[in-house]
């Protein structure tokens, strides 16, 4: 699973680059990202724009790696492609994640 | 995976077949949906339609090689039938039976307290949401699972 970061003052931006999170790579995916989640940002935004496939098995791993956040920091989901839209309104998932239309960018320094 | 080119003209030219088989393993079916999904006959399809395919077929196949061949080595055979406004699925294969010989319920899932949010258990929930005339035989050591899926609305 290629996982790209990105900090953004408070909040961690981690960018999904395959195409999809399936059973074949939701382990990896959930272990990856709680590596990358020993960043100290409260906010953990993933960014979902290229991943146009989700299954069970990696919905699974989105879920447990908003629990590994604990109590104090949040896990926040951007630019659901529509199948994987689909995933998460059938599993009641989108009342649980707070879910972006797009990536929220920052304040640009000025050129 | 072995991708079995079985398509082919039935007597009638509104009805087609194609049968894939599938390796019993995550990556054997991370491989069979592209082929599926790369099926001409599926390129024809809604993007709506071919997404939900893919949950539902996705759904199917990681049941079988989690609980049915539970990590052994196994074969799965998925045939395909195109009909006017659906498409009709037979997945089978010869793991163990479903317990009891009968399909989970498959309830949704509670998503009450965050910290005890289901990590699994989604599978038979979305394949029964999403399909129509579900129906599961044991035959001759066999598993057969067929099932509909709306193409058009």
């Amino acid at each position: 699973m290629d996982l790209k970061t990105e900090v953004q003052g408070d909040l961690l931006i981690v960018r999904a680059m395959d195409d999809r999170i399936d059973a074949a790579g939701a382990i990896q995916f959930k272990e990856d990202m709680r590596v990358i989640c020993q960043n100290p940002q409260p906010r953990v935004m993933l960014d979902l724009s290229r991943v146009a496939f989700l299954d069970s098995s990696g919905l699974g791993a989105v879920v447990a790696v908003m629990k590994l956040l604990g109590p104090g920091r949040r896990l926040e989901l951007a630019a659901l492609t529509p199948t994987v839209a689909k995933v998460f309104r059938l599993t009641r998932m989108d009342t649980v994640f707070t879910i972006h239309d797009s990536v929220a960018f920052g304040p640009q320094s000025a050129v | 995976m072995t991708v079995l080119p079985l398509a082919r003209k039935a007597p009638s030219d509104v009805t087609k077949t194609a049968t894939f088989r599938v390796t019993s393993t995550p990556i054997g079916v991370r491989e069979a949906l592209n082929s599926v999904l790369r099926h001409p006959l599926m390129t024809q399809l809604s993007d709506d339609a071919r997404g939900t395919t893919e949950v539902v077929l996705a759904e199917a196949l990681n049941n079988i090689v989690e609980h049915a061949y539970y990590g052994a080595d196994g074969w799965i055979e998925l045939r395909l039938t195109w009909r006017p406004r659906q498409l009709h699925c037979d997945v089978l294969d010869t793991g163990v039976p479903m317990p009891n010989n009968d399909l989970p319920e498959g309830l949704a899932q509670s998503v009450g307290d965050h910290k005890d949010l289901p990590e699994g258990g989604f599978g038979w929930f979305l394949i029964r949401h999403l399909t129509e005339n579900l129906n599961y035989r044991r035959i001759n050591a066999c598993n057969h699972l067929s099932f509909q899926l709306k193409t058009e609305q």
